[in-house]
Formats: C-alpha cells, sequence, structure tokens
C-alpha cells in the first residue's frame, strides 16, 4: 500500500535560515508517527508544511494522492483532508463549542446548518463533550478547549490529523483527558503525526518515533529502539536529556 | 427690569426663539443627513480599505498608508476649505453640504482604516492558521473568523472617533453650511440676540448626547472577554 503521507527532500528557508534541510518522511495509512527533538529543530515547520501553512522552499509532498504543492491543486479541499491541532488550542473565541466545530463543515464542505450540527455533535461526543456544545472558549478548561480543538479537526472526517505540542501548553491534570481522546482516535485508526514531549504516550501509542535535530531525521524506528537504544550520538543526548525531566 | 430677567431677555429670548426655531430645526435635519451620510460613507470606506490593506499587497499598501496618514494629519477643517474653494478651480464646484460630507468622510474613513486594522492585526495568528488549516478560504477566514473579533475590539475606540468627527459638521459654516450652528449664528446676526445660539447648543446636546450615552452602553457590553 502506497504511504498516505509522502513528503521528499523538503527543504525550507526563513530568510538566510536554513530551517528544513532535505527532510523524507512516509507515513502508512494508520500509522502513528511521533516526532521529537530539540527546540528550533523544525518540527513544527516541518508539520506545517505538510497542509502548506508553511510553502517549502524544495521538495514534493503527496497527501492521500493529491499533490499538495502542485499549483493546480485545491489547497483549501485538500487540507480538510489533514486535521491540524496546535498548542495554543486556537479556538475562535466569538463562537461555541459547536460554532467552532461546524464553520467548515458550513462554509467548505458545504453541509446544511441542521447537518453541520449533527455531525459537530457527534464529534464533540467523540472528544466527550456533548454536553459543552453550547459553551464559549473562555468557559472551558484548556483540556476542554483541545478537546474541542480536535473535534473541529475530526469533524471534517480528515485523513491524517498533525499534533503539534497538543498538551504543552495543558496542567499536568488536564493532559490525560486529551491524550485519552488521542488514543481513541487512534485505535480508530487515524492515522497520526504528533509532535509532543509525552513519552509515555510514545511509548504506548506510537508505531515509530522520529528524532530531529537541526532540520534533519536524524534517527528513527520503534518507540523502544529509539528510547532504550539509540544510534546516534545526538539522539542519544536528547533521549537523555528529557528523560532526566 | 432685574438683572434675571435681563438675562433671560438677552440669552432666552422667547419671541427671538420662535421666530427662529424653524431654522434651527432645519439645521438640525441638515445636520442629521449629513452626519448620517458621513458615518456611513466613512466607516464603510475605511472598513474596505482595512480589508484591501490585509490582501497585503505592497504598492497599494503603501497607498493607503499615504492617503490615511495624509487626512489623519490634516486638520478637518483645512480640509472642508480645500476642497470647497480649491476644486472649483479644478473644474469641480461641490455644494457646500457635499464639501462638508466628502471632507469629513474622507477624515473619518482615515481614522476607521486604522482602527480596523489595528484590530484585524491583533487578532493572533493563531486565528488565521486554525481557520486556515480547516480548509477555509483567505476571505472566508477574514469574514468568519478574523472580522467578528476585530470589529468586537474596535467598537470602543471607533464609536468615540464617529462622535468626534460628527461633531464636525459644525466646521460646515466656514462653507456657509446651513447646519445647526451655521442656522444659529446667522439668526443671532439678524435679531441681534444669543439666544437661537442657546437652542443651537440645546439642539447639538439633544442629538449627541443620546449617542454618546448609547456609546458607553457599548462599550461596556463589548469588553472583550476571553
Ligand atoms: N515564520 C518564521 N520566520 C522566521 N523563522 C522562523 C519562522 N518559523 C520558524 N522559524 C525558525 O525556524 C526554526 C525552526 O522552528 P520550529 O518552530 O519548526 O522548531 P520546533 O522544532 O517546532 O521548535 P519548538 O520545540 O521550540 O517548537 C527556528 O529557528 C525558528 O526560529
Ligand atoms: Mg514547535
Amino acid at each position: 500500500m502506497p504511504p498516505i503521507v509522502s513528503a521528499k527532500a523538503i527543504h525550507k528557508h526563513f530568510g538566510t535560515l536554513h530551517v528544513l534541510k532535505g527532510v523524507d518522511l512516509d507515513v502508512a495509512e494508520r500509522e502513528l508517527v511521533f516526532v521529537i527533538g530539540p527546540s528550533g529543530s523544525g518540527k513544527s515547520t516541518l508539520l506545517r508544511c505538510l497542509n502548506r501553512l508553511e510553502e517549502p522552499s524544495a521538495g514534493s509532498i503527496v497527501v492521500d494522492g493529491i499533490d499538495m504543492l502542485s499549483p493546480r491543486t485545491d489547497i483549501n479541499h485538500a487540507r480538510q483532508r489533514i486535521g491540524m491541532v496546535f498548542q495554543s488550542f486556537n479556538l475562535y473565541p466569538h463562537m461555541t463549542a459547536l460554532g467552532n466545530v461546524t464553520l467548515a463543515l458550513r462554509k467548505v464542505a458545504d453541509k446544511s446548518r441542521v447537518e453541520a450540527d449533527t455531525i459537530g455533535r457527534a464529534a464533540l461526543e467523540r472528544v466527550g463533550l456533548a454536553d459543552r456544545a453550547h459553551h464559549r472558549p473562555a468557559e472551558l478548561s484548556g483540556g476542554q478547549q483541545q478537546r474541542v480543538a480536535i473535534a473541529r479537526a475530526i469533524a471534517l472526517e480528515p485523513r491524517v490529523m498533525l499534533f503539534d505540542e497538543p498538551t504543552s501548553a495543558l496542567d499536568p491534570e488536564l493532559v490525560g483527558s486529551v491524550l485519552a481522546v488521542m488514543r481513541s482516535l487512534r485505535e480508530s485508526g487515524m492515522t497520526m503525526i504528533v509532535v509532543s514531549h509525552e513519552m509515555g504516550f510514545a511509548r504506548a501509542a506510537a508505531d515509530r518515533v522520529v528524532f530531529m535535530d537541526d532540520g534533519q531525521i536524524v534517527e528513527q524506528g520503534p518507540p523502544l529502539k529509539i528510547f532504550e537504544s539509540p544510534q546516534h550520538e545526538r539522539t542519544r543526548a536528547f533521549i537523555g536529556q528529557i528523560q532526566r525531566h | 427690569m432685574n438683572r434675571w430677567d435681563k438675562f433671560l431677555d438677552t440669552f432666552f429670548n422667547a419671541k427671538v426663539m420662535a421666530k427662529y426655531l424653524p431654522d434651527i430645526l432645519s439645521g438640525v435635519v441638515l445636520t442629521i443627513e449629513l452626519a448620517l451620510a458621513i458615518i456611513v460613507t466613512g466607516l464603510l470606506a475605511g472598513l474596505f480599505l482595512a480589508l484591501v490593506r490585509s490582501l497585503g499587497i505592497r504598492p497599494l499598501n503603501w497607498l493607503i498608508i499615504f492617503v490615511v496618514d495624509l487626512f489623519r494629519s490634516l486638520p478637518p477643517l483645512v480640509v472642508i476649505v480645500l476642497v470647497y474653494f480649491g476644486l472649483p478651480s479644478a473644474g469641480l464646484a461641490p455644494s457646500a453640504f457635499v464639501s462638508t460630507w466628502l471632507s469629513l468622510a474622507f477624515v473619518l474613513m482615515a481614522f476607521a482604516e486604522e482602527i480596523f486594522w489595528a484590530g484585524i492585526t491583533a487578532t493572533a495568528k493563531g486565528q488565521w492558521e486554525a481557520s486556515r488549516s480547516t480548509g477555509l478560504s483567505f476571505v472566508q477566514t477574514l469574514l468568519y473568523v478574523i472580522l467578528p473579533q476585530a470589529l468586537r475590539l474596535t467598537i470602543a475606540p471607533l464609536t468615540n472617533r464617529t462622535i468626534a468627527i460628527t461633531k464636525g459638521t459644525a466646521l460646515g459654516t466656514v462653507v456657509a453650511l446651513h447646519e445647526i450652528l451655521g442656522m444659529a449664528s446667522s439668526a443671532v446676526s439678524n435679531s441681534y440676540n444669543p439666544s437661537p445660539l442657546m437652542m443651537g447648543a440645546a439642539a447639538y446636546l439633544v442629538l449627541f448626547l443620546p449617542v454618546v450615552v448609547a456609546a458607553r452602553w457599548v462599550e461596556t457590553k463589548f469588553a472583550w472577554k476571553r
């Protein structure tokens, strides 16, 4: 089976700064890939290139058979297949939880309000927030906000979900609820690429861990192999460092 | 006649007031028409410029910034005089009403553009990214995600600025516009009595006090909660 995400030789420059230096990443359907690496190594930039929030300077990206970088691709249409969850939730503060979840359903997926509401409620149900449909983000805890953000993404039935440090803005006691939702997503067969420092979650749920440093993938493999017996000095140093925390 | 009667006779002379009431009222009507025209066109033009500016087309943005800075630095009175006395030499002869309307609408447009723009840029980058990542286009994102937040941020400064500029309708007197102040002062010189000025002041109060009170209410109602 061809990979559902196939990124080849991705380069990204910000002015004179060379942030991604030829990254290749293939992700199979239903795979959960964990991306780790020191701050500034380009993890977020890589994720943001995958749905073209950031325009790669060179390389090719194919997601679910769509050439993401082709000028002929309807990028807004393609983006519906790629859900994204951000560290800072980025919920729309002027809308209710349900409003957040249904906006793209109505405006991009062309659903009627009734259809969108039905789908939206089901998505909120999946993240355990059916009873919060009419709450504004300001009335929700951080963990609940992030779950609404996940519902907003999965309501569009994406083929791939990108998570950029989904739990690092949360108080420790709220992390569990978000990880639980991610785990149930995983069990439903969602393909996921996760940038995160939650090593426990990586060990338990990841199929593969990718270690990035300085804009390159240094090493990748099953979680146990990367965490217990990393091959490269830089990986070893990084793993040692985070495990001391 | 004692002092008090004299005071009343001078400033609140019933006969003079009755005589010039229709004039003042016609001034009120004209002021309302003018104010509405300024507010509608000025705010819409300002919003339009801010939206165009958000497209990020460099040369266009330089032009917008130039125009906006120009009208923000010129005193409104100078703009009115320039339009009314200057344009005829360019072959156009706008009436006093049109001159005052255009001038103040441009001034309001300039301030409104800056306020709208500030609202748009203050709305976090993450909002753009979240919206675009779900497939909404640039325009949809602006419309459904950014503007509702930006407008909320702009309501208080915008109302204040709108009131300030609308009060500038009184500047129309310099081009002989028959708005409240113009009517009142010509009545004063015809009757040799300042009572019409008092009526004029009262008319401004009646017009603007409710607006100011409403603005205060709007300000507290839309105070930004996150
Ligand atoms: N829009 C931008 N303009 C300029 N430089 C940028 C931009 N976005 C990211 N960078 C730079 O690119 C490099 C990689 O950033 P990126 O956010 O991808 O790192 P990261 O691995 O996600 O780090 P962190 O763990 O801190 O989130 C950093 O040096 C960052 O300063
Ligand atoms: Mg990052």
